[in-house]
């Protein structure tokens, strides 16, 4: 048996903490980095009495999600509770959906890897519910005792589960970065994984090739990181399989990935068998949805990415790996229309280059993300349009580029203009260069009437080199062999 | 219905109680309340919509607006042991 | 001019005493304290007094009665059910959980009260965590009922009617899941009112059963409860089951002028259930009940019988439904943020354990471990969702004996106040005399009881009414009618101080 014959079962359930300014069934705020349980307010210390009231912005938020992946916004959804004791859920019960969710199926269609072996992939989602989060339990040593900091209690969460659609770590990961891109895109949460607003759990299980039946599953509890996310469960299936083909077998349960040592381990705390006895939480009355309303927010959606992706390949006839790659976040896909639109879309191909070439490489290099660039849309677009014209040269380009990255000028003409970088053209100014070159440099100009084509391009070379760069390659070319009389 | 002695101590570890000192005796208290609660199994009640509120209205929701500035003094004031912002327990083992 | 003394007067009256500036609130709530000092220790109806408070409470009262800034209840005693939260104050629920427990805010009808410059006498004594029928649970004592002490008084909301019984306080609030503010008036003597689930604000009353708690008033009379309602009803929002509706005066309401004046209540059909009248029904009880819908019917109301068919099964229905709850809502006092946790402990779990366990008396810890075997899974279909779905039925049948009438009449309890202790070894009897307050909560309906005579050993009869929804005028209306061709409501028991 080898690895190849198992098949790879993965379902995520990811939590997308909602961009609300309260939190999801109280008043408190839900600013980040706050000190402990500064924003913990009555109701999220769960003080004897107080009452929860539903915050409607984390209700929009999610009837945004299910218009944004075609899934039915439920007319009525109720809240559950679910009951367990844990020092950092106050009042010993999680509110949450688990009968009637909010959203309810839906669809998501992502891009697995890249260039030739590249690959669509349309995953199922089963739904989305609105929930609260948890406090923190911090482990450092108080005299041996646990610190509990609830200002993340109550939070408002989205817990958006898929099908088990998925069959590798790279299609897993690829789904996540989906819907991390689409959660930012429609502006529901800000996907900040550090401070914990996106956080995935991976089910994982593998079976024969072939078989029906899906194997006992694993959950990886807790994963920030998309690369964390795909070597949990490459880990995760590597064991699984080794485990079952040394004749093991293994329980459901769940792990955590530890990212030092690469390693899934059973988590400790979970000694019963939990009996969560949900049941409708009294406090709150159903979530009822009117048609209105979901079409008062559909009004307020923007262009989705599947939907922008293919007017990308239709209207500025870009490949599809370039149209995926531009709207591969919200920041992206607007700098991109930003500079089409100020470039015209005859030249949208030449934008595209540009930002998956020298752009992105320099953000990469700078570590930045495309909306804190220092080159605006509008700056690039200027550079783009003398290239087009025949201004400047691609090399030079590169250098009003730079120039515009250290913020050295305002606009590209600026630069162009004050360090006199625009293209000549002029064939009188050319042939001057030339009967110069060709006077300075007799040994080349023998060694290519003997035959040696090399020398005639150090002679383009000098000639380029005699005008800084700024002279026609191509005019050069064609003047100095016709100067050459070939 | 009637429950059996480790149905109680599950009951009880469930709900975080201490296992009571005479299991036998609870657990024929709440034998008999299931005596009382085992007529309900009488009515047919196979079409009927539960009913979770006694107003079945939708749920009022609230605009999302920061209203609460909470004392953090006041609230660690009645804990049982804080220290530092935090409310210490013993220790948690994930 | 009346020659009663001015602790057993109406709340109307005490009002005019004070804008007449005959007394000022000091004197008076000083009245009430004093009372309280000497008469408590025999009723044990009184948890937490804090003269020094109470007292700077009546002086703002003044102040406001001085610049004419008066409303209904400006300078008024009244005494809380230890059920709502009073900032800064000991909130205890009559638990050794919360008996450390200083709210750090106050519940909404506390705020509400507190605007209308009520006074606060002290909290007052009832079953731990609202659980019981007696009062006898009670982490401070049993309550003892005023009219024969060694008796009860009545629960969840023994020490309000006490008190007030007792006129240790002229007015005061209650909380009634299923039937904690009727039985508890009903044994006591006096009218006791439980609105329409959602009229009062349930922000800061520590729960029990969500879904079936309900603020209430009680008074001596029909008139001290409208007033009492009145300033406790308004919409919150931060109770989402609060509804939103304007607020009635039911004080003015009642006094509504009538046409013809022998016959006040005519046009006003009083449905009777034949199931609240079985035939193993004490005769004292029924004699009493039937005399007093004699004189229903007297002040023009007519009578029809109609069914209520599966209000039978109320009892178990309600129980489990809010053992559920409760098992759900008590899981907040872990002894992690507040109130009691245990002295010494192992680990985490056991931390959790022993705290609940000495904070919790028998009586709660059962109820915990009934509802979580309720919502368990295996159990939910066969026990919750089952007691959903008899609760439909069992409002549903309200809504069909609505149909053909205004009120619906019928004895408070099918028993009086019993032997302290004589029902301890056996908590599911006393469940079974919630057996006619029971469907009302269930269906979220108001009701009201209200005296009408007393057994052979003295001890008092109450009547329920139960209205449809946002009927508490009605309720009152003809409550107060009653009163005021009858004396039930001014007998007074023979309270005195007890033998040092």
């Amino acid at each position: 048996m080898s690895r190849s014959d198992w098949e790879v079962v993965i379902g995520l359930e990811i939590h997308a903490q909602l961009s609300t300014s309260s939190k999801i069934f109280s008043g408190a705020s839900t600013a980040f980095g706050a000190q402990p349980n500064v924003q913990a307010c009555a109701e999220d210390i769960a003080l004897p009495g107080v009452l929860p009231v539903l915050n409607r912005g984390a209700v929009e938020r999610a009837i945004r999600f299910g218009l944004a992946l075609g899934s039915r916004i439920a007319p009525k959804s109720v809240f559950e509770r679910k009951n367990y004791f844990y020092p950092d859920l106050p009042a010993g019960y999680q509110v949450s959906q688990l009968e009637l969710p909010v959203v309810q199926g839906g669809t998501i269609t992502i891009r697995v890897g890249e260039g030739e072996g590249a690959y669509e992939k349309t995953i199922r989602l089963t739904r989305a519910h609105l929930e609260e989060d948890a406090g923190k339990s911090l482990h450092e040593d108080f005299h041996g005792m646990s610190g509990i900091d609830l200002n993340r209690a109550g939070m408002p969460l989205l817990e958006i589960v898929s099908e088990p659609d998925m069959r590798s770590s790279a299609e897993a990961a690829a789904y996540a970065r989906a819907i991390h891109a689409l959660v930012r895109w429609i502006d529901i949460c800000d996907g900040n994984m550090q401070e914990g607003s996106f956080r995935c759990d991976a089910n994982v299980s593998v079976r024969r090739k072939g078989a029906e039946a899906f194997g006992t599953r694993r959950e990886i509890k807790n994963l920030n990181s998309f690369r964390f996310l795909q070597q949990a469960i490459d880990f995760e299936v590597a064991w699984q399989i080794e485990t079952l083909e040394d004749g093991g077998r293994f329980e459901q349960s769940t792990v955590l990935f530890d990212p030092a040592t690469g390693q899934t381990r059973m988590m400790r705390s979970k000694e019963d068998a939990h009996d969560y006895r949900y049941f409708p939480d009294p406090n709150l009355l159903p979530l009822m949805i009117e048609p209105e309303w979901i079409e008062r927010v559909r009004a307020t959606m923007p262009e989705l990415p599947m939907a922008m992706k293919a007017r990308f390949e239709r209207e500025f006839g870009l490949s599809a790996q370039d149209a995926a790659a531009l709207i591969a976040s919200r920041e992206m896909a607007d700098y991109f229309s930003a500079v089409v639109a100020a470039t015209g879309a005859e030249h949208a191909k030449l934008c595209a280059n540009w930002m998956m070439g020298e752009l992105a490489a320099r953000l990469n290099r700078a570590g930045l993300e495309i909306d804190a660039a220092p080159v605006s849309g509008a700056q690039l677009a200027g550079l783009l349009l003398r290239i087009a014209d025949g201004s400047i040269s691609n090399a030079i380009a590169r250098q009003v580029f730079e120039a515009l990255w250290n913020g050295e000028g305002t606009d590209a003409d600026e630069i162009i203009e004050r360090l006199g970088l625009k293209q000549v053209t002029d064939s009188g100014a050319i042939e001057a260069m030339i009967e110069e070159v060709i006077a300075a440099n007799p040994k080349s100009v023998e060694e290519f009437r003997g035959g040696k084509e090399k020398a005639f391009n150090a002679l383009v070379g000098q000639v380029m080199k005699a005008s800084r760069g700024k002279a026609n390659p191509a005019r050069v070319n064609e003047l100095m062999r016709r100067r050459l009389g070939t | 219905m009637s429950l059996s002695n480790e149905q109680v101590v599950h009951l009880a570890r469930l709900a975080r109680l201490s296992i009571p000192e005479d299991v036998n005796v609870t657990r024929k208290q709440l034998d008999s309340i299931f005596v009382l609660v085992s007529q309900m199994q009488t009515v047919d009640t196979t079409d009927v919509e539960p009913m979770s509120h006694p107003q079945e209205l939708a749920a009022r929701m609230r605009e999302d607006v920061v209203t609460e500035t909470p004392c953090l003094a006041a609230f660690q004031a009645i804990a049982p042991q804080a220290e530092a912002g935090l409310y210490l327990v013993p220790k948690v083992i994930e | 001019m009346t020659l009663s003394p001015i602790f057993d007067a109406p709340v109307s009256v005490l009002r005019r005493a004070l804008d007449e500036k005959e007394i000022s609130s000091i004197e008076l709530t000083g009245l009430f304290l004093d009372r309280i000092e000497a008469l408590d220790p025999g009723l044990n109806a009184f948890i937490t007094v804090d003269r020094e408070r109470t007292l700077a409470e009546a002086r703002a009262a003044d102040e406001r009665i001085a610049r004419n800034e008066t409303k209904p209840l400006t300078g008024i005693p009244l005494a809380y059910k230890d059920v709502f939260c009073t900032e800064g104050m000991l909130t205890t629920c009559a638990s050794k959980m919360l008996s450390n427990f200083v709210s750090p805010y106050d519940a909404h009808v506390v705020s509400l009260l507190k605007q209308a410059g009520a006074v606060n006498l002290g909290k007052t004594n009832m079953d731990e965590c609202a659980m019981g029928s007696s009062s006898e649970t009670s982490y401070y004592g049993p309550v003892n009922n005023p009219w024969e002490p060694g008796h009860v008084a009545g629960g969840s909301s023994g020490g309000s009617a006490a008190a007030v019984a007792a006129r240790l306080a002229p007015i005061a609030t209650g909380s009634d899941t299923g039937g904690s503010v009727r039985q508890p008036a009903a044994f006591c003597g006096i009218t006791g009112i439980k609105p329409t689930y959602g009229l009062v604000s349930r922000y800061g009353m520590i729960a029990y059963a969500s879904s079936l708690d309900q603020g209430g008033a009680f008074g001596a009379s029909a008139e001290d409860c409208a007033l009492l309602l009145s300033a406790m009803t308004g919409f919150d929002p931060r109770d989402s089951t609060s509804l939103d509706r304007p607020t009635e005066n039911y004080a003015a309401a009642i006094e509504a002028p009538v046409s013809d004046a022998a016959r006040p209540l005519a046009g006003l059909t009083i449905g009777i259930p034949k199931e609240f009248f079985p035939d193993e029904m004490g005769s004292e009880i029924r004699a009493a009940v039937e005399e007093a819908l004699a004189q229903y019917r007297a002040l023009g109301a007519s009578l029809r019988d109609i069914d209520l068919p599966n209000a039978r099964l109320a009892i178990p229905v309600c129980y489990v439904i809010a053992m559920a709850e409760a098992s759900s809502n008590l899981s907040r006092f872990d002894g992690v943020r507040y109130g009691h946790r245990a002295a010494e402990y192992a680990d985490l779990v056991d931390m959790y354990c022993k705290s609940r366990s000495e904070g919790f008396g028998a009586e709660v810890q059962r109820r915990i471990l009934a509802g979580t075997f309720v919502l368990s899974h295996g159990y939910y279909d066969a026990y919750y969702l089952q007691a959903q779905k008899l609760r439909r039925l069992i409002a549903g049948d309200f809504q069909r004996a609505f149909a053909g009438c205004d009120l619906i009449a019928g004895p408070t309890s099918p028993v009086t106040a019993w032997v302290l202790g004589s029902m301890s070894d056996d908590p599911v009897q006393m469940y079974l005399a919630d057996i006619y307050t029971t469907p009302v909560n269930l269906a979220g309906l108001p009701g009201l009881s209200h005296p009408c005579g007393f057994d052979a050993a003295g001890l008092p009869i109450g009547l329920q009414l139960i209205g449809n929804y946002f009927s508490e005028a009605r309720l009152l209306t003809a409550t107060h009618r009653f009163q005021q061709a009858t004396d039930w409501h001014l007998r007074r028991p023979p309270v005195s101080a007890p033998a040092a």
